[in-house]
């Protein structure tokens, strides 16, 4: 585990200290397929990936990965009930067209979903829309409003609001600040980055 | 050039092809055995016709099969003998290239039903005379058969890999599902696991064009000194025109004259497309025997990948047909294939996946419609070069 969390983006590397070893994962937006191959070759899980940008798709295949091109919007609705025993969203929640249809897509193809997003409650970013009077842009949101594929913004309260309403259990949450881990105290002030992991409950 | 859609001067084309089929230039096997086929029937005396490229390993476990797709060949990175071309897929086949001959054992067999040495139509049935329509209607599986046959011989007992575009991924996918236990990777390009009705209804243009020929003479015509090469050449023709995008046939055509300035108020090849395609006919029936179209072109129309592991009337979904395959997949479509477009590679991988086979699916950008998996796509270079490395 501490080599993969010395190599992988903080969040990534929260989600796979904690996926239990030979499991079966879909990554759905896997990108290049950094947290796949860091799961099959660390964990022995057997990990499939969904992703929008074919050349993603092409690299993930370069690895001897497997990766399906597809939109998270529209794609989840071909995997089978209950196929995965993880389904993993990483920073791509807020891109979704409908991200409370794509978590109940997540924990009806996995029996627990990671879902990791940006928070937008962080203080920098509240400081930036209260003092500038501006769409913040920071390292996590370095895309300017008119053209970032973040479509649905949201913070941990948000989120939190969400899992709530929809009756869904939270088996654990991690707070990320920068690179480390911090304590769940003021977590939507505090946090750059928060990681759930959902079950049906 | 205003050439005529087919010139008769000479002796007709297809009476030449009979002429070579029976010296085939690359290797054969002569099955032992009669074939079973899907239709009943059994075929006596089948001979596959076959090239190979680079060397079995010592483990036998590098072999790659490429399935040729509708009127390829075996002469996948040899020239052709007959147009005297290079290989159909030489820009992906050899040494250092993605299907590299250094480290695979590249295998490609001409189709049962073709007619570049392997048994089709136009070969001696036990008789002594052409088979003509006498020949067996075949299916994908069959075509198969007698590749799993030459691979048994070869004494390649599980493939690295079977690789196949249009045509030749049906023949990989159907291998996969049939035989699951031979094959490791199955890579698919420009290819569906079930027919579309839009392509069963081009195929059919293109054998009642053959069959309309006076010439095609119920399909006896190989020692009549006549050929259906005018109905042949319209079969190529319209099928030519399905492997194209609108992209390639605006940017290599338009709406140019062909050598003239002005419409000529007849029936020449006015255009330049009307030149090219007549051409692309007429040089067609050079190399191809009219019957081996009809019998191909069957064979693609009947395929259902579904159908044949469940047989005709199944209620089975495509997921179904993949269960107990353990081969990885790798799925590729092209953004400009009208004939065989993504929306049926999609369905190939999510069925594959929802089997529980670890598959990969992409759409890749090219201009030239159906036939870019044929033609100059780095992209494709890349991921086959990519999955066939672990």
């Amino acid at each position: 585990m501490n080599r993969i969390m010395a190599t992988l983006r903080p969040d990534l590397a929260v989600i796979a200290g904690h996926v239990a070893a030979g499991a079966k994962v879909l990554d759905v937006g896997c990108g290049d397929g950094t947290l796949m191959a860091a799961l099959r070759d660390e964990r022995g899980c057997d990990v499939r990936g969904l992703e929008i940008d074919p050349h993603n798709v092409a690299e993930c295949v370069g690895q001897g990965l497997s990766a399906i091109q597809g939109d998270a919007d529209t794609d989840l609705a071909l995997y089978p009930d209950a196929s995965f025993d993880y389904a993993i969203l990483s920073q791509t929640l807020q891109t979704t067209k409908r991200p409370d249809m794509v978590l109940e897509e997540l924990l009806r193809i996995g029996r627990r979903a990671f879902v990791s997003f940006p928070n937008f409650g962080h203080w920098r970013v509240r400081s930036d829309l209260l003092w500038r009077g501006r769409m913040p842009v920071t390292r996590l949101l370095p895309v300017g409003w008119f053209e970032t594929p973040n479509i649905h913004h949201l913070t941990i309260a948000d989120f939190r609001d969400l899992v709530a309403q929809r009756g869904l259990k939270v088996e654990g949450a991690w707070y990320l600040n920068g690179d480390s881990l911090i304590s769940p105290a003021m977590a939507n002030w505090r946090a750059e980055h928060a990681v759930y992991l959902l079950s049906r409950g | 050039m205003d050439l005529p859609l087919t010139s008769r001067a000479s002796a007709p084309n297809s009476t030449r092809i009979m002429a070579s089929l029976f010296t085939p230039s690359s290797q054969t096997y002569d099955l032992p055995d009669p074939l079973p086929l899907d239709g009943g029937q059994s075929l006596e005396g089948v001979r596959i016709a076959f090239e190979t490229y680079g060397a079995l390993n010592a483990a036998r476990d590098n072999a790659i099969l490429i399935c040729h797709a509708t009127t390829g060949d075996q002469y996948v990175a040899s020239p052709h003998p007959i147009t005297g071309k290079p290989g159909w897929w030489s820009k992906m086949v050899g040494p250092g290239k993605p299907i590299d001959t250094d480290r695979f054992y590249v295998i490609c067999p001409n189709v049962l039903g073709s007619c570049m040495g392997t048994t089709g139509p136009g070969s001696l049935a036990p008789d002594g005379q052409p088979y003509g329509l006498r020949f067996p209607v075949i299916t994908i599986r069959d075509m198969v058969r007698g590749a799993m046959a030459l691979l048994d011989h070869l004494g390649v007992e599980r493939l690295y890999a079977v690789v196949g575009g249009s045509m030749g991924g049906m023949q990989a996918l159907s291998l996969s599902i049939h035989w699951p236990e031979r094959v490791a990777r199955v890579l698919l390009l420009a290819t569906t696991a079930v027919m579309p009705v839009q392509n069963i209804a081009f195929q059919e243009v293109g054998r009642q064009a053959i069959m309309a020929d006076p010439d095609w003479q119920g399909g006896a015509y190989y020692n009549t000194g006549r050929a259906p090469d005018a109905g042949l050449a319209v079969a190529r023709m319209a099928a030519h025109i399905t492997y194209l995008s609108e992209e390639t046939l605006s940017e290599k055509f338009g709406r140019r004259l062909q050598d003239r300035d002005a419409k000529s108020f007849g029936f020449g090849a006015d255009f330049q497309v009307e030149s090219y395609l007549r051409y692309q006919g007429s040089s067609f029936t050079g190399r191809f025997d009219a019957n081996s179209y009809l019998y191909i072109t069957r064979a693609m129309s009947y395929f259902d990948v579904v159908d044949e592991r469940f047989g005709v009337g199944h209620t089975a979904r495509l997921s179904e047909a993949f269960a107990g395959v353990t081969a990885r997949f790798c799925v590729v479509s092209f953004d400009t294939d009208w004939l065989y477009p993504t929306a049926e590679s999609r369905k190939i991988a999510h069925a594959v996946n929802a089997a529980g086979a670890p598959v990969s699916f992409m759409e890749l950008a090219a201009p030239y419609g159906h036939d870019s998996f044929l033609l100059d796509v780095p992209a494709l270079d890349r991921v086959i070069t990519g999955f066939l490395s672990r």
